[in-house]
């Protein structure tokens, strides 16, 4: 029985006490149009053999605007990861006199990962602040300053530093709209590089996901593409709730070509990177490359699997996983969190409650191991999921 | 025959040019005064003097009016009225959770609004009560909100320690001890970089004093030349604790080192209103400086405590004889010969069934309803409603 149900009501939701509402089973697929994602790499294309297939539409969001219906592949210019942050950034700087971007070595060193290169000289220093490592007081100062209608960027040099800000974070930034009745909005941007480097050591390895979902009143959303990076950045920017945007170190420089024209992507919604038939793996961030090489493993060995970049982390975007698992009726989940508590945790809890009905098989969720992350290459690699293993999953699964 | 007295005495202490322009005015007043229209300029000397810390102190004569001491009188007179209210309310079981009462604080929040305007910011911990009544809260909102019901501030869902006004730059209001002093400073943050000439107020106690946080922010500030201004409202308790086992240096407006500060005599309004002036002149100009208000809280930390393990009663009754503000302004007006005693007392009568009145139409307010329990968690943007994890509606309408 499709659970998914169709904008109830806050009131009834709350009366049904989390009993959601059993719609009859008609189409999923009609309720929504075809507001799809729909944009791999053109070197994953070619690596998958799969037919030449357009991009059917770009991403039409809330606030895209042009709805580009005639996608070109070869139009458009080919940046890095960082760089494509530094475009929407910038873009949006430029768009809105309130937005102001503060961090440690933002300004004239151009931040750690290069995201705030050459923002500095461009729009001076009250601008693109450089401050004190002080992660609590900026945290703080820029929430305080998101009350009175400033739009300001926090950045974390890594995500890890912000574990100072999480009383600010937690308190005052996911819930000062509610405990003020709705009176003041915080409408920042918190933002860094996070996840399991290049024998970064543990503290510098961290994953915060997992301590931050439950935070009232944030969204979080987790970019892997140039395309989504730049996309989500600056929905981020635009959105009028707190956003915590995780990036992932090892993927400042990857290259992609993205389209001239602006573009903004739905801070809620999922990208379905490869369709397929035999099985759903989700996952977000670094492990969608880990995931795209198992998918090449598993073509060849007759798999089909349909991999989905979640993006979104809270909220899920259950309408494009609820679709997904209806047609292939398993569930595999690969991510880099932390396996206790993590963001696999809650997507599990999430797809059982909700489609219980169309899973032939258990979920099954691969995520890091739960061990600060060790210094040395080879037990650092195994502390994350590596292909080998999401092959064999998904073989085990599929059974 | 006061009238004269009042006008010769002006004239004698040689203060504004306005008396010499009120003289005649005067004296075609009639023996009834109404407040309003008495607005004799007097000038009285602060109790003791100021005590500066890398700064030339303001000066010890105050330029006050007839009408301005009347209206300390009215408000201090309600504010402490309101805060026994609220005594009773609580332990009539009306107000559940925390309450901290700021009854004997009163001069600190009147002081500082007479120094300063609506414009400026004021952002203070969670013995908010009078100071958001300063900013122009009413009592109805106070007591709907202390009892949960939807005419509250924040619409019930505060409670006690999160009032909020962002019509008259009232930043609450919050729970975590010192967490409002970096929310503070980028409240100051966005006031310079908006050009408001506008400065921001951060209070915080005697027990917050001593958060890392503050001095974050303190650097920060002094860094960037904010116009920010931090008061210490400096009780002696800090909860339990006596400042002298909590401190090491009890000395709280020298602690800013670099950043110049001031002791007032926080049960002296006058003095309140004085440095407060005189704070906004320097923060517009030379950035950050520290207040440090000596007061005294009657009541415990909160109604859960009896406030007498850890001090006398002989103190507190000590304190109430001797430094009293309401008693302070009541002399004032007596000895100058403003008011009488009867007018006084009629006053505080009058001020006594506003605050009953404000009561029992709290009463009546209605509790929120069920459905409010989702409402502004998120700033509704992109058409999308997201109640935790799971997103509740099936796809993202395009407002």
């Amino acid at each position: 029985m499709a659970t998914l149900f169709q904008g109830v009501g806050a009131a009834t939701a709350f009366s049904a006490s989390n009993k959601l509402h059993l719609p009859s089973r008609g189409s999923l697929s009609e309720s929504k149009g075809s507001i799809f994602v729909v944009r791999s790499d053109a070197w994953m294309n070619n690596l998958l053999n799969l037919e030449a297939r357009q991009p059917q539409r770009l991403i039409t969001s809330a606030v895209a605007t042009k709805a580009d219906s005639s996608a070109s592949t070869k139009t458009g210019h080919e940046l890095l990861l960082f760089e494509a942050l530094r475009e929407g950034l910038e873009e949006e700087m430029e768009r809105d006199p309130r937005v102001c971007v503060m961090g440690e070595d933002v300004g004239d060193y151009g931040g750690s990962y290069k995201v705030t290169k050459g923002l500095a000289p461009k729009f001076g220093d009250l601008r693109v602040l450089d401050t004190p490592i002080a992660e609590n007081a900026f945290t703080g100062m820029g929430i305080g300053a998101a009350m009175t209608g400033l739009r300001p960027i926090i950045e974390g040099m890594n995500m890890g530093f912000l574990l100072l800000a999480f009383n600010q974070i937690s308190n005052n930034c996911g819930m000062l709209h509610y405990t003020s009745g709705g009176q003041f909005k915080i409408p920042v941007v918190i933002r860094g590089p996070g996840g399991v480097g290049r024998q970064l050591g543990a503290e510098h390895s961290q994953r915060l996901e997992s301590y931050f979902q439950s935070i009232p009143g944030i969204q979080m959303v987790a970019c892997s593409t140039p395309y989504n990076a730049k996309g989500l950045m600056k929905a981020a920017i635009r959105s009028e709730n707190p956003v915590i945007l995780f990036e992932h170190v090892l993927l400042y420089n990857l290259k992609e070509r993205i389209p001239d024209e602006e573009y903004v992507l739905s801070l809620e919604e999922a990208e379905m990177v490869r369709p397929g038939e035999h099985i759903t793996i989700l996952t977000y961030s670094r492990m969608r490359y880990h995931v795209m090489q198992a998918a090449k493993t598993l073509v060849n060995k007759g798999y089909d699997p349909e991999v989905i970049d979640i993006r979104s982390l809270k909220p899920f975007d259950l309408h494009t996983i609820g679709n997904s698992v209806k047609k292939t009726h398993r569930v595999l989940i690969v991510e880099e969190c932390m396996r206790t508590g993590g963001i696999g945790a809650s997507l599990t809890a999430a797809i059982t409650e909700n489609f219980n009905d169309y899973l032939d098989a258990p979920v099954v969720c691969l995520s890091s191991q739960d061990v600060p992350t060790p210094y040395t290459g080879p037990l650092e690699e195994w502390t994350v999921v590596q292909p080998a293993q999401i092959v064999t999953a998904v073989e085990q699964l599929c059974q | 025959m006061a009238l004269s007295r009042l006008a010769s005495s002006s004239s004698s202490s040689s203060s504004t040019v306005g008396s010499k322009f009120l003289k005649p005015l005067t004296a075609a007043f009639s023996l009834r005064r109404s407040i309003s229209s008495d607005s004799n300029p007097i000038t009285i000397e602060t109790s003791v003097p100021f005590t500066a810390h890398n700064c030339d102190p303001p000066s010890r004569s105050v330029e006050t009016s007839t009408a301005e001491l009347h209206s300390f009188f009215r408000q201090m007179a309600t504010m402490r009225r309101m805060e026994i209210a609220a005594d009773s309310l609580y332990k009539a079981k009306l107000i559940r959770g925390f309450c901290h009462l700021y009854d004997g604080q009163e001069a600190v929040a009147i002081g500082m609004e007479a120094g300063i305007t609506k414009k400026d910011a004021i952002i203070t911990a969670y013995r908010d009560h009078c100071t958001f009544l300063g900013r122009g809260g009413t009592l109805l909102e106070i007591f709907s909100e202390l009892m949960g019901r939807v005419d509250g501030c924040s619409k019930g869902k505060g409670g006690s320690m999160h009032f909020y006004r962002k019509e008259t730059n009232f930043y609450g209001g919050h729970g975590i001890v010192g967490a409002q002093v970096p929310l503070g400073c980028g409240v100051a943050f966005a006031q310079k970089y908006s050009k408001d000439e506008a400065v921001t107020f951060a209070l915080y106690g005697d027990g917050a004093a001593n958060q890392g946080q503050l001095f974050e922010a303190l650097n920060i500030a002094a860094l960037w030349d904010l116009p920010a201004i931090l008061v210490c409202e400096n009780n002696h308790y800090g909860m339990g604790t006596a400042e002298w086992r909590a401190a090491k240096s009890p000395a709280y407006y020298k602690r800013g080192d670099y950043v110049p500060g001031l002791k007032v005599d926080g049960m002296d309004v006058l003095a309140v209103k004085q440095a407060c002036k005189f704070a906004k002149e320097h923060a517009l100009k030379n950035g950050p400086i520290i207040l440090e208000m000596d007061t005294y809280r009657y009541h415990g930390h909160s109604m859960s405590d009896p406030g007498s393990t850890y001090r006398t009663r002989d103190e507190i009754s000590g304190v109430r004889q001797e430094r009293d503000p309401l008693e302070r302004v009541r002399k004032l007006l007596v000895s100058h010969e403003v008011a009488t005693e009867k007018e006084l007392k009629d006053m505080e009568k009058e001020v006594r069934k506003e605050v009953d009145e404000a009561i029992a139409k709290a009463k009546e307010s209605s509790m929120p309803d069920p459905s409010d329990l989702y409402k502004n968690i998120y700033v509704k943007g992109y058409g999308v409603e997201a109640f935790g994890v799971d997103r509740k509606e099936v796809r993202v309408t395009l407002p």
